[in-house]
């Protein structure tokens, strides 16, 4: 197993270096430049701040530039907030982003393999029918009309949480964007639990656990959850790597100051590095959570082993 | 043995499924009972209901379903018990062994695991005390090493191991009544033999009675007291199982007995040209391997295997899963990479690519065991079988072609108007026909038969086996045979070629190997499948 963890590692390698030269080439085919938007920018101060960036270098200097200074673990300075380098705006967004996804992530997992489970269980009757109402709904309804619902009733008329701000991370400044953040997956984690739990409960060593005479409790949760689960696992990489990057609706919309703006402002804005920088981070979070699923899985399922 | 009381009674019951074409009865009104250490069997062939009416009697049917009448294990009524009340009874007096040995372990958890959950729940031991029964009880079930088996997980042990697994579940509480679902039908013959000798060792020491649901009249015959023959969801007849057997009273029983396989095939000419030959074929599977993985593991699936395959020849290539015979009919086909020298009549054909192959196919056709899976689902039966003449005979116009499905199908005896229908509209005797049709529409020489009847019930089995023999005699056809089933390949084949983990273990004319079978695995085998020595030691 350490070696199969070792030897991803070593294949991510490889895979970082074709996205972030991919992402470094593409950015800088399309059209302009960091300082084309900033109105009455004379030609000389312009190519002043570009040799200042290094950005009057021939593609592949800079290319090579930008390669060694990642691997020192620098990612350089952004162009549009010049006072602060990307790793900076990392450090100071980053935390807040993953505080919310992380949280939205566990409520979608938690509620909705309940969810899931409680339709399974009722198959083609009234509760299954209800959660799987809500489940359409969930995830047929965009974020960017949930957010406003949501400030609107609990921010507006009943003035139960803040309309939007972070409030120096407090409990209550986090419960609008969470719920946005966990709803649409909620929804898609319990139509996932219920799908993978209707064929779990068929399958033939249920029967045997039920011919045994042992408990609705042991066969349901010891033997038709745990293999039901996988499922939700393999969906959990991808999810956590897309939630705990940030969400731009969310994160504009309740005014919170993580990276989840960071990647659309910085592709309008053509602040090369901090795009580079969000692509990294993006490609080291998918690639991190991919490889957690993949031990899950053995450690959920014993007929999977890797070596 | 004491004087037997009833202890299980099924009465008036009936099994009804909802569905979406309306309500099906699978089970209609049927009285069974079962006295204290008798083993009854149950047989019938595929819905007849036999498993149903158990399932039923266990709470075990699909959610659709629902169950009437009544089933009375000594004086309560299982069918109205409260589930904690049934659950004190499935398991602890009644317990269920089923036909999929494979599938009926949960995965996820080791075997000790599982064998500890219904003793520490029926008899409330703590845990080390179940974990000594559990043990006790794979020694009884005579599973090697069973300290390091208790932390197997199902899918480290074998197919026959599993089943001896089940049992010991099943038994973990010394039940009144154990019902066994098929439990030999997955399972190789040699294997089928072990554990049929194992129910009747563990009947003889706990005394509990077996309710035996099965299609197999071989074991009915070996095993039970006392039969019920079903079809169509009803009791057709009942009876000791001896007087059954000597004098079947039903039409029904009548022809399940009858539809043993029968009839021997003559060889063919000693001058008959040789068709199909292969000389020291060797098919070799890579293993795992790969980047940082270490050397692949070299897996020697057929290794050097010779045949020559005569005009109007049958060649039954026998052996348990595993053995290699369906690889070895593959690559004589040319459908899967192979050493060694493959020649079809005069012509090499070893190193033949696909395009070389293809004017060639139509003279070595392929049938398969799952008439299920091997017809696609959208497209007609017309289009099904007529496919390979766009290939092989492209001049043919759409009329000729379809004059010729007309004749492909009469000759497997199917209505013609088929060809406008789908093959889910057919049963499983029905989709074999047509996959025979599909083969004998291009007119080949050769023809490998993998499995052909495995899939399907004895009475359509022999009428297959009837439809083959008619195919060669009129056009001189040459079969490999492949199969587990000896019954079959002993009414079908003129030669035998008994093969074990990709070699060929003995060889010989049909008769000489049934009556005379030399090599130890053979006579196993043989001994496996057609000795009749009954086992049953309840009476």
């Amino acid at each position: 197993m350490l070696r199969y963890v070792f030897r991803r590692l070593l294949t991510a390698i490889p895979t970082l270096f074709v996205i972030v030269t991919m992402a470094f080439f593409l950015i800088r085919v399309a059209p302009g430049g960091p300082f084309n938007q900033e109105r009455g920018l004379s030609p000389e101060i312009k190519a002043n701040l570009e040799a200042q960036f290094g950005l009057s270098d021939p593609l592949w200097l800079q290319y090579v530039h930008y390669l060694g200074n990642l691997l020192r673990g620098n990612f350089g300075p952004s162009y549009n907030m010049p006072d602060f380098t990307v790793t900076e705006l990392f450090a100071k967004g980053l935390p807040i982003s993953v505080q919310l996804g992380a949280s939205a992530l566990l409520l979608a997992l938690l509620i909705g393999s309940m969810l899931g489970t409680v339709a399974a269980l009722n198959q083609n009757k009234l509760g299954d029918y209800t959660v799987i109402a809500l489940a359409t709904a969930g995830s047929t309804i965009p974020t960017f009309v949930i957010a406003p619902v949501i400030q609107l009733l609990f921010g507006l008329t009943w003035k139960l949480l803040p309309i939007g701000g972070w409030g120096d991370g407090a409990f209550i400044n986090k419960v609008g964007p969470v719920l946005t953040l966990a709803l649409p997956q909620i929804a898609i984690v319990a139509r996932l639990m219920r799908g993978s739990m209707i064929e779990s409960l068929r399958s033939h060593h249920i029967r045997t656990a039920r011919a045994l005479g042992l408990s609705d409790w042991s066969v349901v949760v010891k033997h038709a959850l745990r293999g039901a689960i996988l499922p939700i696992v393999s969906f959990t990489g991808p999810a956590a790597a897309a939630l705990l990057t940030g969400s731009v609706i969310v994160e504009t919309i309740f005014s919170i100051p993580g990276v989840g703006r960071y990647f659309v402002d910085a592709a309008l804005n053509r602040d090369y590095t901090l795009v580079m920088g969000t692509v990294v981070v993006i490609a080291l979070f998918t690639i991190v959570f991919n490889l957690i699923v993949d031990v899950m899985y053995a450690v959920v399922d014993p007929r999977v082993r890797y070596d | 043995m004491a004087a037997s009381e009833t202890i299980l009674s099924v009465k008036d019951l009936r099994v009804r499924f909802r569905t979406l074409d309306g309500a099906v009865e699978a089970v209609k009104g049927i009285n069974i009972h079962v006295k204290s250490g008798e083993t009854v069997a149950v047989v019938g062939e595929s819905g007849s209901g036999k498993s149903q009416t158990m399932m039923a009697a266990m709470s075990l049917l699909a959610s659709n379903g629902e169950a009437s009448g009544s089933v009375d294990y000594r004086g309560r009524n299982l069918l109205t018990l409260s589930k904690s009340e049934l659950n004190k009874v499935r398991g602890r007096k009644i317990s269920m062994i089923f036909q999929e040995p494979m599938t009926s372990l949960d995965p996820l958890y080791s075997i000790g695991n599982q064998l500890i959950e219904p003793i520490r729940r029926h008899r409330g031991l703590n845990a080390a005390e179940a974990r000594e029964e559990a043990l006790k009880l794979l020694r009884l079930v005579h599973i090697p090493d069973p300290e390091r088996r208790m932390k197997s997980y199902p899918h480290e042990m074998s197919g026959g191991q599993r089943q001896r697994v089940m049992i010991a579940m099943a038994l973990a509480n010394d039940p009144d009544i154990l019902i066994a679902d098929e439990p030999t039908t997955a399972l190789d013959v040699t294997i089928q033999a072990q554990i049929l000798m194992l129910l009747a060792e563990l009947q003889r020491k706990l005394g509990m009675a077996i309710v035996f649901i099965t299609h197999d009249l071989g074991i009915v015959r070996r095993f039970a007291d006392r039969v019920y023959v079903m079809r169509y969801g009803e009791v057709v007849e009942e009876g000791e199982a001896e007087a059954i057997f000597a004098n079947p009273q039903h039409a029904y029983t009548k022809m399940l007995l009858a539809a043993e396989p029968t009839g021997t095939k003559a060889p063919p000419p000693p001058n008959a040209p040789v068709l199909l030959e292969g000389r020291n074929v060797e098919v070799t599977f890579k293993i795992g391997g790969g980047f940082l993985a270490g050397e692949p593991l070299l897996l020697h699936a057929v290794d050097r295997i010779s045949i020559r395959l005569k005009r109007n020849q049958t060649i039954g290539i026998v052996g348990e899963s595993g053995s290699g015979k369906s690889t070895l009919g593959r690559a004589l086909l040319r459908l899967l990479p192979s050493d060694g020298v493959i020649r079809l009549g005069d012509r090499d054909i070893s190193s033949a690519d696909r395009q070389a192959m293809r004017p060639l196919r139509r003279e070595l056709q392929l049938v398969f065991q799952d008439p299920f899976g091997s017809l696609s689902p959208r497209m007609t039966v017309g289009q099904v079988i007529t496919e390979g003449l766009l290939v092989h005979e492209p001049a043919l116009s759409g009329k000729q072609r379809d004059q010729r499905a007309v004749e492909a199908l009469r000759e497997v005896g199917l209505d013609p108007n088929a060809r406008n229908r789908y093959p889910h509209e057919f049963s499983g005797g029905q989709r074999q026909r047509i996959a025979i049709a599909r083969a004998m529409i291009l007119k080949p020489k050769v023809v490998v038969l993998d499995e052909p009847t495995s899939a399907l019930d004895r009475s359509v089995q022999k009428q297959i086996v009837e439809l083959l023999r008619k195919l060669q005699a009129d056009h001189e056809l040459s079969y490999l045979f492949i199969s587990h089933d000896l019954a079959v390949v002993r009414a079908m084949a003129d030669y035998i070629i008994v093969m074990k983990q990709g070699k060929i273990v003995e060889e010989g004319p049909t008769e000489a190997i049934f009556s005379d079978p030399q090599a130890a695995y053979t006579q196993t085998l043989m001994a496996a499948a057609i000795d009749v020595t009954r086992f049953r030691l309840s009476a």
